[in-house]
């Protein structure tokens, strides 16, 4: 490829897709990014949640039949 | 922006991100909004980036610059958008017998540029829209994409020869 050839297919792409100029954005994001977050906190606190139960429950299932253990152990 | 606003940004502390947020969010907008050229997807994705930046504070190392991190953080969002957006693009129809001088037949041909180039890999349209649509110098580009500049000519080429070949199937002769 011959760099009239490269400069050729600037000129289309820059004709096609021109250049973005003055970018910003048309509103205050802030409010919506603050949603975001305390969205992502609430799940963080239930998958938290989820866990320590899940992990209670097994510590009852060990506790009432330890003789699932080598089972366990083996299907890991 | 001083390491004791770092420092309450990594403790979580909401004002602190909330100013990390408005001194920053701009230049990761501009910067994103090049990339995926929709200026509403890039509202949508700069705050994707910022909750990416939220999650992984703790990461963010104080010494070097805020700047430089979100961009690369910014940029595979971006360029994951681009990538779901792909699955979805339809490869343009062959253009018209040429009549040059012709308006509509221009407006054909640009369609078409625009819509082979969006069927570019995500990783190579990124590169080639930082590089050759908005001229970014290639050692930015290699900053954000986390790569050499090597790497972001090889990537340059190859977009624009894969870029060849799709105009030719669509009967434009770059």
């Amino acid at each position: 490829m011959n760099e009239s050839e490269d400069e050729r297919i600037r000129q289309l792409l820059k004709s096609a897709l021109p250049r973005i100029a003055n970018a910003e954005p048309t509103r205050d994001l802030w409010p919506d990014m603050l949603k975001r977050i305390e969205a992502g906190a609430e799940s963080g606190v239930s998958f938290g949640l989820l866990v320590w139960v899940i992990a209670g429950l097994a510590a009852v299932a060990v506790f009432l039949f330890p003789g699932m253990i080598p089972v366990v152990l083996y299907h890991l | 922006m001083t390491t004791d606003l770092f420092e309450r940004f990594a403790r979580g502390d909401l004002d602190a991100f909330e100013t990390v947020f408005r001194q920053s969010h701009r230049e990761v907008y501009g910067w994103i909004v090049r990339i995926v050229r929709d200026r509403s997807v890039a509202e949508d994705l700069t705050m994707e980036t910022f909750e990416r930046i939220y999650r992984a504070r703790l990461r963010f190392d104080h010494t070097r610059p805020f700047g430089a991190w979100a961009r690369r953080i910014a940029t595979h969002v971006a360029i994951d958008h681009l990538k779901a957006l792909r699955r979805e693009v339809a490869l343009p129809l062959p253009v018209s017998t040429p009549a040059r001088k012709d308006p509509a037949w221009e407006r054909e041909v640009r369609d078409a540029v625009a819509g082979a180039f969006r069927s570019l890999p995500a990783t190579l349209q990124a590169t080639a829209t930082l590089a050759l649509i908005e001229e970014r110098p290639y050692e930015e580009i290699a900053e954000a994409l986390d790569t050499s500049t090597s790497a972001v000519k090889s990537r340059i080429f190859r977009a624009v020869r894969i870029l060849r070949r799709k105009l030719e199937r669509l009967g434009i002769k770059p």
